[in-house]
């Protein structure tokens, strides 16, 4: 497929936001996963509700909260650019920040499903063979939670790579520095001449999600191998 | 030496357990809900008793009176549960391995090759707990609280999930531990001919009250 610069541009940029969303919401995503599904504490399920809140929402909705939040007359954004000079609003960290609060709560379902289906009993095996509690979160809980660490990492790329409304409100779409695949696709459809290329962007997108879709599939046939939910071998039955 | 003195309470039910155990296999007999599993629990350190004690040896693990309670990793009791709990993420070996690698070296009284051929599994070693049948399960799960090298074995109906010929063949290996180590052993079961075969004295439980010596 032959793309014009900016196409690429596009491209290039939106892997760089899904990547980077993916990487900032995934020690967030194990952390609450593991209190949410293990400790008990007041006001949980407040926080539940809070994570979820982004997938119900329209869109714009938390997009704009964080362009309140952190633009630069912001409570968070002002306070950034005076202490440290960074300007979150209107660039590419931003489109980061909204793709990582839109997909956040798809990373958090697969980490919980997976921790909860830990037998327990497990842990506290671990507990009598000498494991405080965060050696057993390491070397147990963790590992055994590998399948659905890979499918919330996947969906949330693919939830940021297909991140639009928020950005739209928080940052804006500027080419080159905000202007992600849905932008880009969204722009071209409203220049003339636009839609060869529209289409194309959309193909790539398909396709994109289609080589996610098979490589976490993929990945986690090989997770759960290696932690013999599959090939129970002669002594299934035992 | 193990001398408990426990009180804990959740919903209906209420444990009252009291005891001085010696050396040699202790078996606690009762049917099933009458509190066996929360007493090994209890001396684990994965439950916190509502009142009471448990000194183990020359240490205090638990004493409510005093807002002392050692957490399950510092207390060096082993527990094996009804259904091994192996870890399916590590292979035999660093299931093993597991307790004996959290342990100092001075503190290490067993060693993998001795351990692996007293259960019989050296030839296991490589491979992944889903591989097993449920009387290797068990073996395993055996050498794997033996290498942490507790001062104290729980072992929590370890033979129940298992048919009567598996049984037998996991007895003989339970004997040999307990001549060949004598580590002081509490071994939790409903069924009678196990404690007979293994057992130095039987403790009684029934709805969460031990008694003394039903047998001798």
């Amino acid at each position: 497929m032959w793309l014009s610069p900016e196409e690429w541009d596009a491209l290039a940029l939106s892997a760089k936001v899904a990547l980077c969303a993916t990487a900032a919401c995934l020690p967030f995503g194990i952390a609450l996963s593991w209190l949410l599904e293990r400790r008990q504490f007041p006001g949980k399920v407040w926080i539940d509700t809070l994570v979820q809140l982004p997938m119900v929402l329209p869109p714009v909705v938390p997009g704009y909260l964080l362009l309140l939040l952190l633009g630069t007359q912001g409570p968070l954004g002002g306070w950034l650019l005076d202490t440290f000079g960074i300007v979150i609003a209107f660039t590419w960290k931003g489109a980061v920040i909204a793709s990582a609060v839109m997909a956040f709560p798809l990373m958090v379902q697969p980490i919980r499903l997976a921790i909860r289906l830990i037998d327990p009993r497990l842990e506290k095996a671990a507990a009598t063979l000498g494991a405080k509690p965060w050696d057993t979160f390491f070397s147990v809980t963790l590992p055994l939670s590998v399948p659905g660490l890979i499918a919330g990492c996947i969906l949330c790329f693919s939830r940021s790579l297909g991140e639009f409304g928020a950005t739209m409100a928080f940052v804006g779409n500027i080419p080159g520095e905000t202007r992600t695949l849905p932008l880009a696709i969204y722009s071209l459809t409203h220049v003339p001449d636009g839609e060869a290329a529209a289409l194309r962007l959309s193909l790539l997108s398909i396709a994109l999600a289609v080589a996610a879709l098979l490589v976490s599939r993929w990945i986690s046939l090989r997770a759960e191998r290696r932690l013999g939910y599959l090939d129970r071998g002669p002594h299934a039955e035992l | 030496m193990l001398s408990f003195d426990l009180q804990f309470a959740r919903g209906d039910f209420a444990l009252d357990a009291a005891a001085d155990v010696g050396d040699g296999v202790t078996g606690v007999y009762g049917p099933s809900g009458s509190g066996k599993s929360t007493l090994l629990a209890l001396l684990a350190g994965l439950l916190s008793p509502s009142r009471g004690s448990v000194r183990l040896g020359e240490r205090t693990l638990v004493d409510t009176d005093a807002r002392r309670f050692v957490p399950a990793w510092d207390r060096h009791v082993g527990l094996v549960f009804q259904d091994g709990q192996l870890f399916p993420h590590l292979t035999v070996r660093q299931n093993l391995l597991f307790g004996h690698a959290r342990i100092p070296a001075a503190a290490r009284r067993f060693d993998l090759a001795g351990v692996a051929e007293l259960l019989e599994i050296t030839p296991l070693l490589d491979r992944r707990p889903t591989l097993l049948s449920g009387g290797e399960r068990q073996r395993v799960a055996l050498g794997r609280a033996l290498l942490y090298s507790p001062q104290l074995l729980l072992l929590d109906e370890p033979l129940s999930s298992l048919d009567d010929r598996l049984k037998q063949q996991i007895l003989p290996f339970l004997k040999r531990i307990k001549v060949e180590t004598r580590l002081p052993m509490l071994y939790v079961t409903h069924a009678h001919s196990e404690l007979e075969y293994l057992a130095d004295r039987v403790l009684g439980m029934e709805r969460g009250r031990l008694q003394q010596a039903v047998t001798g």
